[in-house]
């Protein structure tokens, strides 16, 4: 019979073949399930992950979805890594497009080369800011990080509909609840003439390899490890708790308050009620299926970025609503979990003794 | 103050509360085995739909909290073979979850937004359900009533059962409820099934009860405060009462303050109230406690193998 036996170290080969057998997995469920819902499973499943890959004029969009999942990923990574779990980054990506976009009105009559940094500041300082609350939570009171985190979205995002529907509405925008379009020097400069590629892609993936180098090769990256996996072991090792909770939070805050100032100043090009998309959600998806690597989580960018795409294309092919790509996605996570038993554990073939 | 006036207001907020009382029932039941369910809010979404969907294809709004029910509880499994027999990290669990459920609900729920149902009914006589004063007593709907017994029922299965005894020695000591020989895994997928249960209901009476109208993500967030609620009652089920009756004066406030139409406070302000509400209520408690983890089951979240 089959017998789960408990490995003595984890795999490292498991630990980089199981996102690959998710990714196999949840696309062999996904045309199930598609399929029982009554849509075209195989073409559904197709459309959603390899059209973007093969036609090139998608790559762009890629990018574009995939640069705020992979800036919030890397920071929450950082923080899952130490057992601290903000759930809320949703919240931290709005109160940072919120804060740039503070600044971008204020300086809505001036001209200038530091009115973009000062933006991408604020939306850095207004993401800490909102993260800062739970932070204070935990480390003072010992209270929850993921209850708190997580209301705190909510209240982010009517913060944001009280804005643009109230002090900070568009005067010459006919009375829609937007914010007034972003001049030239508050836009994100595109990468490529042309093209979607704007400067916050080529910044997620920098700040992709610093968080590497970050982790893997200084005292500061081992000891947030060290948190995570053997707390006592830290404390007399002389690593503090409470420091850690403030450190990996204050990142992730920074993190997601950057991607939300990207999205406004970049795609966006303003605030509307429609900005909070989810990318704080999905992006502790793409947190797992990169296993907390920063290397891995811009894998695991691309391709729940191309989920996002490809779910756009599923829609005009074989009808599946915008929806089903959420529940794409979740299925990818609960099979990543699944599959991380394998990382763990291995199977053997026992013969049945009397 | 008119008393019809005092009357409609209980009314509203015995209605706000069930939702919450409903599913943070179940989840206290689940945590007192020692599981941590952070996906409340996606089995209440799949109850939700599942609810609406049937009722609205059978007529029956009964059908639809039965198959509420077992929608909650067939999203609570998958958390149970995930987090208990694969022992996958349970907070990670309990977000994919939620995350499924929302995608879940709105997929199934595409084609039934804008659609009605019959709501939910009184279950007294129109005699008593429709008097005047008496409403307040009489005049609910099967979940108002089923809740408050399952605060009673659960109350007296922890503390006076034998069953319920071992529930929360699964909850308090895994290891040593397994060397008695207790099936440690079993009784927590039972627990885990309730809670799904009731998750299920409590989402159901969103789109059943409160609103008999489609809309996605209808329980915006309450299975979040829910989870936040057990953390309040300190896991016990009448602090839990008290607790989703308050949140339900909350919510009553945001909906009378709406209604009257109080202008120098914005309705976004409003909504924020539960939310920050929640922040608050988590914070006082921390602040009310000197000692230890609250009173939280001493293995809440951890993963159990038997080898």
């Amino acid at each position: 019979m089959l017998e789960w036996r408990r490995r003595r170290e984890p795999s490292t080969l498991m630990l980089a073949l199981s996102p690959l057998i998710a990714i196999g997995l949840t696309m062999l469920l996904g045309m199930i399930v598609f399929t029982a819902m009554g849509y075209d499973g195989f073409h559904a499943v197709g459309s959603i992950f390899l059209t973007p890959f093969l036609e090139p004029q998608r790559w762009a969009d890629i990018g574009v979805k995939g640069a705020p999942l992979i800036l919030i990923a890397l920071g929450l990574a950082v923080g899952f890594r130490a057992n601290v779990w903000n759930i809320g980054a949703e919240g931290q990506y709005v109160m940072g497009a919120i804060a740039g976009t503070g600044v971008a009105l204020l300086t809505y009559d001036m001209t200038g080369w530091w009115i973009l940094p000062a933006m991408v500041l604020a939306g850095i300082l207004g993401g800490m800011a909102w993260a800062a609350i739970p932070a204070f939570l935990r480390v003072k009171l010992q209270v929850s990080e993921i209850l708190t985190s997580l209301m705190l979205t909510y209240v982010a995002v009517q913060l944001l509909y009280f804005l643009v529907r109230g002090p900070w509405k568009d005067p010459g925008g006919f009375n829609f609840p937007q914010t007034r379009m972003f001049t030239a020097d508050q836009t994100l400069p595109m990468v490529l003439e042309g093209s979607l590629v704007h400067l916050g892609i080529p910044v997620a993936l920098l700040l992709a390899i610093i968080a590497w180098l970050l982790m893997e090769k200084t005292t500061a990256g081992y000891a947030i490890k060290v948190v995570g996996l053997a707390p006592a072991a830290a404390r007399h090792g002389g690593f503090s708790a409470a420091r850690t909770t403030w450190a990996t939070m204050l990142i992730s805050g920074a993190l997601a308050g950057l991607a939300g100032l990207f999205e406004a100043a970049g795609p966006f090009g303003q605030l509307t009620p429609q900005f909070p998309v989810g990318y704080g959600f999905t992006a502790i998806i793409v947190a797992f299926l990169g296993r907390l690597n920063p290397l891995g989580i811009v894998f695991g960018g691309i391709v729940l970025a191309a989920t996002y795409v490809g779910g756009e294309i599923a829609q005009s092919t074989v009808r599946l609503p915008q929806a089903a790509t959420g529940m794409f996605q979740a299925m990818l996570l609960f099979m990543l979990l699944a599959t991380d038993v394998l990382v763990r554990w291995r199977i053997v073939w026992k013969r049945r003794t009397a | 103050m008119t008393t019809a006036m005092l009357v409609s207001i209980l009314m509203t907020l015995i209605a706000a509360s069930t939702p919450l009382l409903l599913a943070s029932l179940g989840e206290l039941v689940a945590e007192k085995a020692g599981v941590l369910n952070l996906g409340v809010e996606g089995m209440m979404l799949c109850g939700a739909v599942a609810g609406f969907a049937v009722a609205f294809s059978t007529g029956s709004t009964g059908f639809g909290l039965v198959a509420a029910a077992f929608a909650g509880v067939a999203a609570a499994m998958i958390f149970a073979v995930l987090a208990l027999s694969l022992m996958a990290n349970q907070v990670a669990t309990g977000l994919a979850l939620t995350i499924f459920g929302i995608g879940t609900s709105s997929l199934i729920g595409a084609g039934f937004v804008g659609r009605t149902v019959t709501r939910l009914q009184p279950v007294f006589p129109a005699a008593l359900s429709e008097h005047p004063l008496l409403r307040v007593i009489f005049g609910h709907d099967i979940l108002v009533y089923l809740s408050l017994a399952l605060v009673a029922a659960v109350s007296f299965f922890l503390r006076r059962t034998r069953p319920g005894l071992i529930l929360r020695a699964v909850g308090e000591n895994d290891a040593s409820a397994h060397a008695i020989g207790y099936p440690v895994i079993a009784i927590r997928y039972a627990a885990v099934a309730f809670g799904g249960a009731l998750a299920g209901l409590g989402g159901a009476y969103f789109s059943l009860a409160l609103t008999p109208m489609w809309a996605d993500r209808l329980t915006a967030g309450r299975g979040w405060i829910a989870l936040a609620l057990v953390v309040f009652s300190a896991w016990k089920p009448g602090r839990l009462l008290l607790g989703a009756y308050l949140f339900g004066a909350v919510m009553t406030l945001e909906l009378q303050a709406k209604a009257a139409g109080v202008s120098w406070l914005a309705p976004e302000v409003l909504a924020m109230a539960p939310y920050l509400a929640t922040i608050a209520v988590l914070t006082m408690m921390s602040l009310g406690r000197r000692t230890g983890r609250l009173d939280a089951p001493a293995c809440l979240g951890k993963p159990f193998s038997a080898t």
